[in-house]
């Protein structure tokens, strides 16, 4: 018996080979991971961590104590740089960085992805940071220190999320966003506008329409970027964050289906039977049924992806169709997200925009999508609880703000 | 560094040392113990670290939050008064010997 080998240690790799071994799997499980820390959790690299107020050691995902009680050998600090599968079409070996041959069975990508990279003349000077790993996050709060000024590019989530940090530790701070509206990809233009002005109020120099074309060094340092517009921004430090890319090489390397990730099915059965993924790296139909495949960056889908690899992989069927979640904190704004509101045609915004607590439901032929939250938690939860029960809240109804959401959740008729 | 004691569906009791600060959440997690799920890494988002509190530490810990208070209603199937999210409750020195029941909907 080789057993199961999981390449990736972070939420996913770590969920599928605890799951797996709930599921009662007694064969050897190897877990590799290419950092050199013991798994841990990645949302508060952007957030407390960063800030300083929490360390590696409180975000461990499972004590090295735990995995190795569960007979799950951790691998950490390697990398796994090739595979080659067994001629029969079932196992192979991996090969790792270190020299290590991990001979398996069956074989799970929990390889997440990486920044996109900004290319422009400048941008490999000191004091142009990423943010993905603990690493990076410690590099980049040692920086942040000293820095007075600093500019993020990027107006998704891990931008504003580090955007806020600076700005709480009195930076002066600049973001730059290419696209005409902030959070682009996960929220409506009314959500956008409120990030743009919550940012804005509390100091933030926020520039829509408007790319870094080079950056300027000084001593080999970075001093100054500019921007399209032609404005020029003194600067310590900039932060990147314009989205992430899969890690596919491994996937192409066995020749799987690939489509802007790693192409699984809801049962996160790649395209050769033997291997399964889950994860940021992965794309796969949407979990509630909408057309088309979804890449889900979140640590609910890590997490309720792996539950379902690791359930394929012990021979069971357990579809991934939970309903997706999501949060971000950004000052004291708490942002919850339920479901996706990608495709809406309609939306009810409950609450008050200007004391920042409120929330949107989203509709798509009067069938509820979803909802963002802002400072929000039960109307968040309400939504969340509908989508579960495949029930619904009727937009007449959200839009009543005197009465409790969770008052207004109805079934679904069914052939309605 | 204070203990909690987690009291499993099946009526077993394992005993877990916290570190100061840490939250009984990320306590259990961290030493898998069955049924504290612990999805959104102590956010406060997710509803899946329910526990309930033994009744003579629940004056100790204290009643929830208002965030908290809006999970637990719609977040779990059997909510009561010594109802708690394990993510909002930090550990110290006064909470040593802290007992939580793991509820029947999350074993």
């Amino acid at each position: 018996m080789t057993g199961t080998l999981v390449i990736g240690a972070s939420q996913a790799g770590v969920q599928l080979a605890v799951s797996l071994r709930d599921c009662g799997d007694d064969a050897p499980i190897t877990l590799i991971g290419d950092e050199p820390h013991v798994p841990y959790q990645r949302p508060p690299l952007s957030k407390a961590y960063l800030h300083g107020t929490t360390d590696l050691e409180h975000m461990v995902l499972r004590a090295p104590d735990y995995l190795a009680d569960r007979d799950i050998t951790l691998i950490t600090g390697d990398r796994v740089d090739r595979i080659v599968m067994a001629a029969t079409g079932s196992g192979g070996e991996a090969v790792t960085t270190s020299g290590l041959h991990l001979a398996f069975e069956r074989l799970a990508l929990t390889v997440g992805a990486r920044p996109r990279l900004l290319t422009v003349p400048g941008s490999d000077v000191d004091g142009v940071r990423y943010l993905r790993t603990a690493d990076d996050a410690t590099t980049l709060r040692e920086l942040q220190a000293e820095a007075t000024a600093v500019v993020v590019v990027g107006g998704g989530f891990i931008g504003l999320e580090a955007a806020a940090v600076a700005r709480a530790q009195g930076k002066t701070v600049t973001v730059v966003e290419a696209g005409d509206r902030l959070i682009g990809r996960a929220v409506a233009p009314v959500v956008s506008e409120f990030y743009l002005a919550a940012h804005r109020r509390r100091g933030v120099d926020v520039r829509l329409g408007t790319q870094v074309v080079e950056v300027e060094q000084r001593d080999s340092r970075i001093s100054s970027v500019t921007l399209s517009d032609g404005t020029r921004i003194p600067t310590d430090l900039m932060i990147v964050g314009i989205g992430v890319e899969p890690c596919t090489e491994l996937a192409e390397q066995l020749g799987l289906e690939l489509s802007g990730g790693i192409v699984v099915d809801q049962f996160a059965r790649t395209s050769m039977a033997t291997v399964v993924a889950a994860g940021d790296c992965t794309v796969q139909p949407h979990p509630l049924g909408g057309d088309g495949l979804v890449r889900l960056e979140s640590v609910q889908n890590a997490v309720s992806q792996a539950k379902t690899a690791a359930a394929t992989l012990a021979g069971r069927h357990q579809p991934n169709v939970a309903v997706p979640w999501f949060w971000s904190d950004q000052y004291d704004l708490k942002l919850q997200i339920a479901g996706l509101s990608r495709g809406y045609d309609d939306y009810v915004v409950r609450g008050d925009v200007s004391a920042e607590t409120f929330s949107v439901l989203y509709y798509c032929n009067g069938e509820l999508l979803g909802a963002d939250a802002v400072n929000a938690g039960a109307d968040y939860m309400a939504v969340r609880k509908a989508l579960t029960q495949g029930a619904t809240i009727p937009a007449v109804a959200a839009a009543d703000e005197a009465t409790p959401l969770r008052e207004c959740i109805i079934p679904t008729a069914i052939g309605a | 560094m204070p203990k909690v004691v987690f009291i499993t569906l099946g009526g077993a009791e394992r005993i877990v040392d916290a570190r100061h600060g840490e939250s009984v959440m990320s306590a259990a997690v961290r030493n898998g113990i069955p049924g504290i799920i612990g999805e959104c890494g102590g956010n406060c988002s997710c509803a899946t670290c329910h526990v309930y509190v033994s009744e003579d530490s629940i004056d100790d810990v204290g009643p929830a939050g208002d965030m908290e208070d809006d999970l637990l209603d719609l977040g779990v199937a059997d909510r009561r008064d010594t109802s708690r999210l394990a993510c909002q409750i930090s550990m110290t020195d006064a909470l040593d010997g802290l007992t939580v029941r793991i509820p029947e909907e999350q074993a």
